[in-house]
Parts: structure tokens; C-alpha cells; sequence
């Protein structure tokens, strides 16, 4: 327990470092965020969006609440993992008493925390061109959208992590990727909230991982109500399933990995 | 200029002949093309529900606006993205010494140097797309629209390349950039959505300081037989104006250029 303390200490500090490093380019990945603002333009100027039943100042928090909640489930794994793969960096890391995947998880914490100052510079912008939209969430809803961003991480970086193991057998397994981003894009609630999907829709994006990526945590944070238990249990579902499913592929992909030029 | 023909046909076949490889690529390209298009058509499908319009635009006119966006996505994967995100490692390898030293223009063989074939699906989806929007929107198929929409397409093809040319170039300097071209993309995003939908100020700032309004919506005013004289000569000045300032920058970026080791 103490060891496992110690290596999560020395891992996230170290990795913190060396996102601290890359802190420009962080702050253009949050600016490659904005999406959900652009977003918000559209939908308060549109027939539709009045039509939603969400007021102005719903859509504005909604939207800037899924910019915030976005920044923290966003996952790149399979970008690192295969240039690690193909370049032989991936050597090294299977030699230390470590799951390397350990490594993977703590650069993306490190790499979310390098995003506060900017996020909280660009939602203070948001906040001065619309002070109507600004509203202080409640210590519960807060503990709530918390809990709810971190396990969808969780899915979603186990999801990526299933799909990145293709790197063993495959050199351009990043391609792969972007089969999983359209469906995000139209189910995540990035683009439009839940309430404007055709009921049949949103039930099918409440039991995919997508809609606990942006649009579960948003509402939560936005102060919209959610079903907390259905939500758990799905997501639930797809931790009991995605979890084996990784290590299971980990296992076959390491024993078929030979290294570059083996 | 015979020469620089004869050049660009030996640099394609050559990418086309080692593209073909990945065979399996293919399959996930064709898939990747369907499901683009499927969500993409889906969330604009959201804004037109019970009769409802955006932005003054009737659903299939916005999707000939959606239609060029996807042939200019096309058009990136084709050419913008292969050829200019390697000017990047260019500079970090310090081969574009070697560039520059060929009896070439530079910026030719930059922008030139290589072709993906993986654009094509889009762009055949796009046009298409156009095809039978223009068709269901009563646009006029007389030869002067269609001269006047090719006309405006190319423009519009000039400008998106400027703009990625110019945020590539600057690699001189930042030497790493990669990222920026994909904040330029998320950006570009709003270019699937008619100008008009967005709310003043943001329309002016995808206008003025990033043109996407005439990267989609004027070619798509074009295409359906709407376009005014004073948009058509303002769009063909902005795309010789981009052009004469990504070859100007490019002169300029190259002056500060001091090779990888001095």
C-alpha cells in the first residue's frame, strides 16, 4: 500500500514536470476545446434551441459546463502508446516492476492538472461577455459531477486502452481512433444537449460510454436533473466489461510484442 | 512550369504506390468516411426538427453548406495534412536544408511533396452531398452558377490552404506546432453550420479574423444561385491576398531560418 503511495507520488510529480514543459501546446489543446462554445452560439441563436424548452441561461450553462467537464475526459492514449510501440520506447517500460499502462494513466492526470490555469482563464472570459450565464453549483452537485467526470475518464480511457492494444498487431492502429470520434461527436452532447436527441436516440447514447464523456457530467454540474442510479449502473456495466477485456488484450499483445526490428 | 508537372506526377505516384500498402487502412477509411457523415448529418438534422430553420437557411440548403465542408476535410486529408505537418519535422531534423537546397521552389515541394489517397472518399461524400442538396433546394444548373460556384469552391480550396500554410510555416520559430493545426481544425469546425446562424459577434470574428464564412457558407451561396457580386469579388481578393501573404510569410520565416545545429 505504502509502495503503491510512493510510486503514485513520484509518477504524477514527474509526469507534471514534463507536461509543465509542453505547457504552450497544453494551452492550444484547451483552445482545440472551444467547440462546445461555438456550439452554445448556435443553439441560442436557433428556432431549435428556443424550442428546447431550456431558456438561455440553461443552453449557456450546459454548454460552458461541457467545455469544463470535456477538458478532464479527454483521453490520447493511443497516440502515445503507438509511436512508444513502434519507436521501441515500450522496451524499457516492460522491464520495470510496473504495469507501464500505470505510466500512460498518470500522464493524463498530469497532463489535466497542467490544464486548470488555462481553463479557468477561458471560462473567466466566458464569464464577463455573459454574466447572466454564471452560477455557483451546489457542494453536492459539485462532489456529484466530480464523481461522474472521473468514471467516465475511467470508461473512456479503457475503451481507448482496448483499442490502442491493437497497436501490437497493427502499425497504424491510431486510425482506429477515429471510428470511436464520430460516434462520440454525435452522441457525447457536445454538439447539442440530450434534450434535443429524438427519444429513441437518447436512450441508445445513455447506454453507450459517449454521453457520460460530456453530456451525464454537464448537466450534473449545470444543475440539470439526472438519474444517478441508472447512470452508475451503466457505467458500472461497461467498468465490469471493458476492465477484463484490457488486460485480457494486454496480455496476448505484450506476448506477441517483439519489439521494433525483432 | 512543364518541369514542376512532371514533378508533381513522380511525387504521387510514389505516395500513392506506398499508401497502397496499408491495405487495410482502406477498410477503416471507408467506414471512417460513413460514420463522419452519418453523425455529422445527424446533429444538423437536430437543428431542422419540426419544420424549424437556422439561420434563415431551409434544411437542404444548409446541407450544401455541410457538403463543402466535407469536400474541403477532403481536401485536407489529401494534401494540407500530409505535406505541412512534416514541414515541422523538417525543421527539428534540420533537413529542410536540404529542401532548400533542391532547384525547386520550396514552397512547392513543401506543399506538394506527398498525397494521401484517404482524402477521396470525403471528397467523392461531399460532392455528392452537394449534388443532391443543390438539387432538392432548386438551385439553377446553369453553366453560369456552375462556373461561378467552381470558381468560388477554388477560392475557397486557396484560403484554407493559406491558412494552414501559414500556421505550419511558423514552425520556424515554435518548433512545435502540430498542435496548432489541430486547434485550426477544430476550428474549422464551425464552417459545417451556415454563417448566418451564428450570433453577431461571433459572425464577425468567423468573418474578419478567421474567414471561415467564405470558406463554406459563400461557396454554398454560390452553388445555389444566390451569390452577390460584392461577396464573389471579396472572396476571390481574400484567397489572392492569402495566397501573396503565405508566400511573403514563407520568405520572411525562411530569413530567420538558422538551420538545426547553428
Amino acid at each position: 500500500m505504502r509502495r503503491g503511495l510512493r510510486i503514485a507520488r513520484v509518477l504524477l510529480s514527474t509526469q507534471y514536470a514534463l507536461m509543465l514543459e509542453y505547457r504552450a501546446e497544453i494551452a492550444l489543446w484547451s483552445l482545440s476545446g472551444v467547440v462546445p462554445l461555438l456550439m452554445l452560439g448556435l443553439w441560442s441563436q436557433s428556432e431549435a434551441g428556443q424550442a428546447l424548452g431550456l431558456g438561455a441561461t440553461g443552453l449557456s450553462r450546459y454548454f460552458l459546463a461541457a467545455f469544463v467537464v470535456r477538458q478532464f475526459t479527454v483521453v490520447w492514449v493511443i497516440h502515445a502508446f503507438e509511436e512508444d510501440a513502434l519507436q521501441g520506447r515500450l522496451s524499457p517500460l516492460l522491464l520495470q516492476p510496473l504495469q507501464p499502462l500505470w505510466r500512460y494513466v498518470a500522464a493524463h492526470l498530469a497532463e489535466q492538472l497542467t490544464r486548470l490555469p488555462f481553463l479557468a482563464a477561458i471560462v473567466a472570459v466566458v464569464m464577463l461577455v455573459h454574466p447572466q450565464a454564471a452560477w455557483w453549483p451546489s457542494p453536492r452537485a459539485l462532489l456529484l459531477t466530480a464523481l461522474f467526470t472521473w468514471l467516465g475518464f475511467a470508461v473512456n480511457f479503457l475503451l481507448q486502452t482496448s483499442i490502442t492494444m491493437l497497436c501490437f498487431w497493427s502499425e497504424r492502429a491510431s486510425a482506429l481512433d477515429r471510428l470511436l470520434f464520430f460516434p462520440y461527436l454525435a452522441l457525447s452532447g457536445l454538439l447539442a444537449p440530450l434534450e434535443a436527441f429524438p427519444p429513441g436516440v437518447r436512450s441508445l447514447a445513455l447506454a453507450t460510454p459517449f454521453a457520460y464523456q460530456v453530456a451525464i457530467p454537464a448537466r450534473l454540474l449545470a444543475g440539470e436533473p439526472v438519474a444517478i442510479g441508472p447512470a452508475l449502473a451503466v457505467l458500472g456495466a461497461w467498468l465490469a466489461l471493458l476492465l477484463p477485456l484490457c488486460l485480457i488484450l494486454w496480455r496476448a499483445g505484450v506476448r506477441r510484442y517483439g519489439a521494433m526490428g525483432a | 512550369m512543364g518541369r514542376y508537372f512532371r514533378t508533381l506526377r513522380r511525387f504521387w505516384g510514389m505516395a500513392l504506390a506506398s499508401e497502397v500498402e496499408y491495405r487495410f487502412n482502406l477498410l477503416i477509411e471507408l467506414v471512417a468516411v460513413v460514420a463522419n457523415l452519418a453523425s455529422s448529418l445527424f446533429v444538423l438534422s437536430l437543428f431542422f426538427g419540426d419544420g424549424h430553420r437556422l439561420g434563415g437557411w431551409s434544411w437542404p440548403a444548409a446541407l450544401v453548406v455541410l457538403g463543402v465542408h466535407q469536400l474541403l476535410d477532403g481536401l485536407t486529408i489529401t494534401l494540407l495534412q500530409p505535406n505541412l505537418t512534416r514541414i515541422v519535422s523538417h525543421v527539428q531534423e534540420g533537413t529542410l536544408d536540404f529542401v532548400l537546397l533542391k532547384p525547386i521552389d520550396s514552397q512547392f515541394w513543401l506543399s506538394c511533396r506527398t498525397i494521401s489517397p484517404w482524402g477521396l472518399p470525403p471528397m467523392l461524400a461531399g460532392l455528392a452531398v452537394i449534388g443532391w442538396a443543390a438539387q432538392r433546394a432548386g438551385a439553377p444548373a446553369d453553366p453560369t452558377t456552375l462556373v461561378i460556384a467552381g470558381l468560388m469552391l477554388l477560392c475557397s480550396a486557396v484560403i484554407l490552404y493559406s491558412l494552414w500554410f501559414l500556421i505550419a510555416a511558423s514552425s520556424i520559430w515554435f518548433v512545435k506546432i502540430w498542435n496548432a493545426t489541430e486547434v485550426l481544425r477544430t476550428l474549422l469546425t464551425a464552417g459545417r453550420y451556415p454563417i448566418s446562424a451564428y450570433p453577431p459577434g461571433l459572425r464577425l470574428l468567423l468573418t474578419v479574423v478567421l474567414p471561415i464564412a467564405f470558406l463554406t457558407s459563400v461557396p454554398a451561396e454560390a452553388i445555389l444561385g444566390r451569390a452577390t457580386a460584392s461577396w464573389l469579388v471579396a472572396s476571390g481578393a481574400l484567397a489572392l491576398m492569402c495566397l501573396l501573404i503565405s508566400r511573403w510569410f514563407w520568405r520572411f520565416a525562411l530569413r530567420s531560418y538558422t538551420s538545426a545545429s547553428s
